[in-house]
């Protein structure tokens, strides 16, 4: 079987062009999806399915920073370990509690905004680290330490999220 | 309309070649069907010229059924045989019923019998299916397609709204299968509306569809560019609609008029007086709402605005949140929502106006007409599924499933296995293991909603994996598999690697009807038709290998390269044998040479999605040099 960047005829790198991708996935899917194939017979339709649902996974999965990243570490071999081994370095670990004490004390829109901006550049920080780890030196083991660090993040913007949600509420 | 007017000399399939398909919008208060006819699409009325067939059906006794105007003339004097909003009961049971609904189900004027999974209604007919129901007014609108566009149809692409879960897409599936119609896709109501604005406006960006009907509400956010019709997120409420309005200013008449438990006719009244009202008060600043019951009282009051506006407010709010969470999950905000398309006859009430412009912060839009844009996009997408538009005039529709799917685990906790908002077909996988040394089965509850809780989710079926070796606990291996089809059904399988003893399960029989309850409503139909079941049976099964026999041919005659001589004579051959096996009158032999053809171009058609991947990548890179 394929893998998800042979699927939609991409090079296998963190870097990408969600452009790219988008057309990729969109001229692909406009000829397998199950609507091309409603009034074919059967195995035709039962194969369009299949492969509609293989190329929205493709999709799916290299979409995210993270499970691109985490996808690219297990095709290279790189068993990460993601659940079992959770320990950051301190530094790390400070930061992200004081993130979360400033969250804690937001109380209106105007300083989420601010949380939500802010994060959105440490993500970009850290995901140019991550191409070059990946794309550039080919150094697997510290691209996982900063997938990791990445991770953290998108959870903080989840805690975001569900903050927003409390003040709406 | 103009755009829905261009044809396509010379490459649109010849008339006597193109395929008859409808979209129908099967809908709580009112159904319609239309479909495109010479380039441009139209919504099919009856011989009185009327579009909108009242979505209630009347029982009489000896098997007689009224539907649509005639059925709603009586639902005053016959109202445990005249069913009206029965969508509301699809795919529910009697506890979401309660749930669901409230008091509403208290207030249907109907004997609704407990059964299993879904409640069934007494009539003078018997006891009915909610999918029976249903059924009666699919057949109402194949019957006015057929006589409209004379000839059978290939197929109809039926409504549902997008938040509906998947036993209440299952039952409309059934329904439609129970009125004969081949289903080519179940299509998100909103999505329709969608397609319909999208096309006629040449619409580009982030667009919100804000659907009100009788009985549910949705809100789709769609990311629409050239071609692509994109659902980002969807939310919305599955029990909540115009009829609940309706419901509010019942009671409020009852409070007002201080009248004791009423009987089912002065309910029925009453709920048409109180609907009446509603819809007078869209145009005016008072209604009034007199009637005469049964019991000999008069009702005569005034219903001002003001005070409409204060007894459903709470409902107006309802729609908010599920608005909020649909832009949550699409990651956007309000301000980058170009547009709201309102959808829906519940969404001409003006304080439904006022709210969602207050939400999205801008005015909607609503220069399609609200009750018909739904059937219009379903019988666009219905000419597209049917191959009647030749490739690089159709359009691509990316939906989603409205809520996750999961499994329960230890402790009633509900497991989520696919996402809601994940784009559709699409299949999701996940690891189990035994517990106890020696288990040799397991069972699983596979359940859909957003709560932690399997108890707050809707259960869709239980199903048990047996003949697994017994080994130590955590040892066994159990992969469940999810596939999620276009039309957002579910089915479910089980496997154990180290034996590879299976269970699958379409999700179906746990909640819905089984094949064999079906067959008998099938039968139970006919019994008062002229139509027999074999014929149809046979009918059926000879449209279908029709089908499958021009596919076959298409297929060779395009990608026929891709087969080896002995392949492709093979393929050949099958087809030829179907061919002569068609006029026959035994439908079982039809069958028996389908399924062989199907096997045997199994092969086939996965070789030809590969090259058609490979042709769609070549022609990126040629563009991608260009630029």
């Amino acid at each position: 079987m394929k893998n998800h960047f042979e699927l939609l005829g991409l090079a296998p790198a963190f870097a990408l062009e969600p452009a790219q991708l988008d057309r990729a996935y969109r001229d692909i899917q406009s000829r397998i999806h199950p609507d091309r194939f409603a009034h074919a017979g059967e195995s035709e339709r039962r194969a369009s399915m299949q492969w509609a649902t293989q190329v929205n996974e493709a999709y799916r999965t290299l979409k995210s920073p993270v499970q691109r990243a985490k996808y690219l570490l297990a095709l290279n071999g790189v068993d990460v370990a993601f659940e079992t081994n959770t320990a950051m370095p301190p530094d790390f670990l400070v930061e992200q509690m004081e993130l979360r004490e400033n969250l804690e004390s937001a109380r209106d829109v105007d300083s989420l905004d601010l949380l939500k901006a802010d994060l959105l550049n440490q993500k970009r920080t850290l995901e140019a680290k991550i191409a070059e780890c990946i794309d550039g030196r080919h150094d697997y083991r510290s691209a996982s330490d900063l997938v990791r660090k990445l991770m953290f993040l998108e959870k903080f913007g989840e805690d975001i999220g569900a903050a927003y949600e409390a003040l709406d509420a | 309309m103009t755009l829905f007017q261009i044809s396509e000399p010379g490459q649109a399939p010849e008339p006597h070649q193109q395929r008859l398909a409808v979209g129908i919008d099967l809908g709580t208060t009112n159904s319609l069907v239309a479909t495109t006819r010479s380039g441009s699409v139209a919504v099919l009325t009856d011989v009185q010229g009327r579009a909108l067939l009242p979505s209630i059906v009347r029982y009489l006794p000896g098997g007689r059924v009224e539907v649509g105007y005639a059925a709603q003339a009586h639902q005053a004097e016959d109202p445990r045989n005249t069913i009206a909003s029965v969508k509301r009961f699809m795919g529910r049971g009697w506890k979401d019923l309660a749930h669901a609904l409230g008091d509403l189900a208290h207030a249907a004027p109907y004997d609704l019998v407990d059964a299993p999974g879904m409640v069934q209604i007494r009539t003078c007919a018997g006891v009915k299916s909610p999918v029976e129901v249903s059924a009666e007014i699919l057949k109402v609108l194949k019957a006015r397609a057929e006589e409209s566009l004379g000839g059978a149809l290939v197929g109809a692409v039926i409504t549902v709204p997008a938040y509906f879960d998947d036993a209440q897409r299952q039952a409309t599936k059934d329904a439609a299968r129970l009125a004969g119609l081949n289903v080519l896709r179940l299509l998100n109501e909103p999505t329709a509306a969608a397609i319909a604005y999208g096309l006629e406006n040449s619409a580009e960006g982030t667009y919100a569809v804000f659907d009100l009907g009788g009985g549910t509400f949705d809100i789709s956010v769609l990311r629409l560019s050239r071609g692509v019709f994109e659902v980002v997120a969807t939310s919305g409420d599955a029990a909540l609609g115009g009829d609940d309005w309706d419901q509010r200013v019942f009671c409020w008449i009852i409070e007002e008029a201080k009248l004791a438990p009423l009987a089912a006719r002065d309910q029925r009244l009453l709920l048409v007086k109180a609907r009446e009202a509603k819809e007078y008060l869209t145009g005016h600043a008072e209604a009034r709402i007199d009637a005469r019951l049964s019991s000999g009282e008069f009702v005569d009051l005034t219903l001002d605005t003001e005070t409409f506006c204060r007894i459903t407010q709470h409902l107006v709010q309802k729609t908010i949140g599920p608005a909020r969470k649909a832009l949550r999950d699409a990651g956007l905000t309000v301000d980058e929502v170009k547009g709201v398309v309102m959808v829906g006859g519940a969404t001409r009430m003006p304080q439904i106006q006022r709210a969602a412009a207050e939400f999205f912060r801008r005015d909607p839009l609503n220069n399609l007409d609200p009750d018909k844009v739904v059937a219009i996009g379903a019988a666009m997408q219905a000419n597209v599924l049917a191959g009647n538009k030749p490739q690089g005039e159709d359009w691509l529709l990316l939906d989603v499933i409205p809520l996750s799917l999961g499994i329960e685990t230890m402790g009633g906790l509900a497991e989520r296995i696919v996402p809601r908002n994940t784009t559709i077909p699409c299949a999701k996988a996940q690891e189990f293991t035994t517990f106890k040394d020696g288990q040799t089965g397991m069972s699983f509850h596979v359940v859909q909603g957003e709560r932690e809780l399997v108890a707050d989710c809707r259960s869709l079926a239980r199903f048990e994996l047996k003949g697994i070796p017994p080994m130590v606990a955590g040892a066994a291996r159990v992969r469940v598999t999810f596939q999620v089809d276009a039309d957002g059904l579910l089915s479910v399988s089980a496997r154990e690697s180290v034996t590879g003893a299976e269970a699958s399960i379409s999700v179906k029989p746990s909640y819905g009807l089984a094949d064999a309850d079906i067959e008998r409503m099938l039968r139970d139909s006919f019994d008062h038709a002229k139509e027999d079941v074999h014929a149809r049976a046979l009918n059926e099964h000879r449209v279908e290998a029709q089908r499958l026999i021009d596919a076959t041919r298409a297929g060779l005659r395009e990608d026929g390269n891709l087969l080896s001589p002995e392949e492709f004579s093979s393929i050949e051959e099958k087809t030829r044998a179907l061919e002569k096996i068609l006029d026959a009158s035994d439908f079982r032999a039809i069958k028996l040479a389908s399924d062989a053809l199907n096997r045997a171009t199994e092969e086939f058609a996965g070789r030809r999605m590969n090259a058609s991947v490979r042709r769609a990548l070549a022609g990126k890179s040629i563009v991608s040099l260009d630029a």
